[in-house]
């Protein structure tokens, strides 16, 4: 059981412990600790200490602006947050569906967008726990340290995320907040230039991310005491999935599967989410908790992701990235694998799957020619539902009749996680911090479990490296006995 | 027999009895920076964005005439530094967030900010409270750029024949209000066929539903700087 650690029984005695912030992750946050005089753990938590305002300063700007402005909010993923607007907003103009040229921009535009965050979060923030252990050296576990050790899995660490923003460049204007995905439609064409030059690249990245999911596999195989089990917190999935129960990244219905496997709910389309999730408040957190509204927050929290979609979905639609879901699915004897650990390999297995779709949709003739916006009786409201690289990503928008933004509703990715983040790091706390002297490698342990998730904590980015920890041990009178400094 | 000239940053510039500064320079091909000053209209000398020194004096040369043997410095470190101050006062005195702005590329304040190298705000913001109006159906008002070149106002009364806009309020309270009783767009006979509707440098009157339309790459300001765009494209334009 860790459900009890949420909240100590009697915290006046116990010393605090702070991971603040969080590093190798998207945006700010922080774990706190209390610890009893025997170094027991009483409580653990995941504080989203960063304050968004999108939702209230979108209220009453223009609709069009929407999915350039809402986009902002993240420096990694915003290519999710301009096409979940952009699909919202396509009901309110009656563009449903789009032309055949603006879906696929906006698809290659998205799997782009998969790619390059799939390739960020595994090689730049990831693999150096992975490659050198949870416990070496701070000085050795980053970047700089896989180029020096790994040279040709940093080199195509980093080449798979050029190759994304390139996708993105191409596709959006920009390799970071393009304009090109607008209500109704995609306001430019693929040049063939760009899709000549890409096109040359791409059977090199799905080679590349084929090397990048053999990796993982391998890590786990060799390790399964400590990938099996670490973090391990089961949990119901949920995921877009296409009508015919494929992986579909872009747009879909929903699909809740318990964690042994049973499909609790399918075909929930995705503009009833509101009937479907409800966001409960804690006190300690900026950060919502939502869970399926008739199973109730105990038991209807889930996990979105690749993990999630991975194992909810029937199959993958390219070859390559479904061959290597049957080997995870293997891996296990078909049981749903729910090992933080696990969310890197399904990570690496959709990286591929992006490789394969952007390199079979490159040479479609509507990218580069063919009607770009659709037009109909407009709506008051829309919801745009996609699957950013972190999982399910809900906007939902009413527009006045003056074109102005009444009122927004969006849940990011992140924040379906939040209850499961929360467990893993009691998991990990309970499991591998008790009664034991706090190190800076011990202490890694917490952030290794949230890394896995690849949290979006408050949608922006940081530069890598530039984040100091400073962990203070605080004795049970409250004095300071010890404190790790982790500079800049 | 020959026309009277000026120097221009050591250059020779013709000119016309009564011609400013501004204007005989355009014609002989050399800019001069500008925001408030449009060629269908009188000299307004409000934005000073085309200050030049002259005589040792700072003047606004959209409304100095010009004088034959004047030297007159205008790209000089010292001059384009007092545009540069000017341009950073207009950015924090109203709400200028080019990164979500649908004028972005197609603006003259951002243009402007781009070609005298405005790295910073510098200023503190005002950050003031400027509701929009969208009341009109088919054309946008977005007070928070305005920079009270009064182009609007100008086109509207000069060439409209309507008067929609004005300028109310004295110093910093100074803003644009729509000329109705009830302040709304749509309760004038403003129409988006209107050369009001068409002359705004900045983000404020805009056509509604194709903000974005038109992709990075293909903007105005990213074919060719506000340098190049500014000048006449004919000789009939100067």
């Amino acid at each position: 059981m860790t459900r009890d650690l949420e909240t100590a029984t009697d915290r006046e005695h116990l010393r605090r412990v702070a991971i603040d912030p969080i590093s190798r992750v998207e945006g700010h946050g922080k774990v706190t600790l209390l610890l009893d005089e025997a170094g027991q753990v009483h409580e653990a938590r995941l504080h989203i200490v960063e304050f968004r305002g999108f939702e209230a300063f979108i209220e009453g700007r223009p609709y069009w602006e929407i999915p350039v402005m809402v986009q902002r909010l993240c420096g990694i993923c915003p290519v999710s947050h301009h096409l979940a607007a952009a699909k919202a907003l396509d009901y309110v103009v009656g563009a449903v569906p789009v032309t055949a040229t603006a879906d696929k921009m906006r698809r290659l535009m998205h799997y782009g967008q998969i790619l390059q965050s799939h390739a960020l979060h595994f090689f730049h923030l990831a693999s150096p726990d992975l490659l050198f252990g949870f416990d070496a050296p701070a000085t050795q576990r980053n970047i700089a340290g896989v180029i020096a050790a790994h040279p040709d899995i940093a080199r195509q660490g980093v080449g798979l995320r050029r190759f994304g923003q390139s996708v993105i460049a191409a596709t959006a204007g920009k390799r970071i907040h393009g304009t090109a995905a607008v209500p109704g439609g995609i306001n430019r064409h693929l040049s063939a230039t760009d899709r000549d030059a890409l096109l040359a690249e791409a059977g090199t990245m799905v080679a590349w991310s084929q090397a990048a999911v053999q990796l993982v596999r391998r890590l786990h195989e060799a390790d399964p005491a400590l990938y099996d089990r670490f973090g391990c917190v089961p949990a119901s999935l949920m995921s877009l999935v296409r009508a015919d129960g494929a992986m579909e990244l872009y747009d879909g219905q929903l699909r809740l599967r318990a964690a042994d496997g049973t499909v609790l709910r399918d075909g929930v389309p995705s503009h009833t989410y509101m009937d479907f999730i409800t966001e409960a408040v804690k006190p300690w957190s900026y950060m919502k908790f939502p869970y399926v509204t008739d199973m109730g927050p105990e038991a209807g929290w889930y996990k979105v992701g690749p993990l999630a979609r991975v194992q909810n979905c029937d199959f993958i639609p390219t070859p390559l990235a479904e061959l290597e879901r049957r080997a995870f699915r293997d891996y296990t004897q078909g049981r749903i694998q729910h090992a933080s650990l696990a969310y890197h390999w399904a990570r690496m297995i959709e990286m591929l799957h992006a490789a394969e779709v952007i390199r079979d949709l490159l040479p479609d003739p509507d990218l580069t020619a063919g009607e770009r916006m659709a037009g109909g009786p407009r709506a008051p409201a829309g919801v745009g539902v996609i699957e950013a690289p972190r999982g399910t990503l809900i906007h939902h928008y009413w527009v006045g009749e003056d074109d102005l933004v009444r009122w927004c509703n969006l849940i990011v990715s992140t924040t379906h996680n939040n209850e499961a983040m929360n467990r893993a790091v009691r998991e990990v706390a309970r499991r591998e911090l008790d009664g034991r002297q706090l190190t800076e490698g011990l202490l890694n342990h917490i952030e290794v479990a949230i890394r896995a998730f690849d949290p979006c904590l408050s949608c922006a980015t940081h530069a890598l490296g530039k984040m100091p920890l400073e962990v203070r041990l605080l004795d049970a009178a409250g004095e300071c006995i010890d404190t790790r400094v982790r500079d800049s | 027999m020959s026309r009277p000239e000026f120097l221009l940053d050591g250059v020779a510039v013709p000119f016309d009895e009564g011609q400013m500064i501004l204007e005989a320079g355009r014609a002989a091909g050399r800019y001069i920076p500008h925001l408030c000053w449009h060629p269908d209209f009188p000299p307004h000398g409000s934005c000073k964005l085309c200050v030049v020194k002259v005589a040792g004096r700072h003047v606004s040369a959209c409304a100095t005439p010009a004088r034959a043997g004047a030297e007159v410095e205008s790209d000089t470190p010292e001059i384009n530094a007092e545009r540069r101050m000017l341009l950073q006062l207009l950015f924090v005195e109203g709400n200028h967030f080019c990164p979500a702005c649908e004028k972005s590329g197609q603006c003259q304040l951002q243009a402007m900010a781009y070609d005298l190298e405005m790295t910073t705000p510098r200023f503190r913001h005002f950050y003031p409270d400027r509701p929009v109006d969208a009341s009109h159906p088919e054309v946008l008002l977005d007070f928070n750029r305005c920079i009270y070149c009064e182009l609007c106002v100008r086109a509207s009364r000069e060439q409209d024949g309507k008067s929609v806009f004005a300028l109310t309020g004295r110093g910093i309270h100074k803003h644009l209000a729509v000329n109705a009783e009830s302040g709304r767009l749509a309760d004038t006979d403003f129409s988006a066929d209107d050369k009001a509707a068409h002359i705004c440098p900045v983000g404020v009157i805009l056509k509604k539903r194709v903000g974005f339309a038109v992709p990075i790459g293909e903007r105005t300001y990213d074919r060719a700087p506000l340098h190049t765009v500014a000048m006449p494209k004919s000789e009939d334009d100067a």
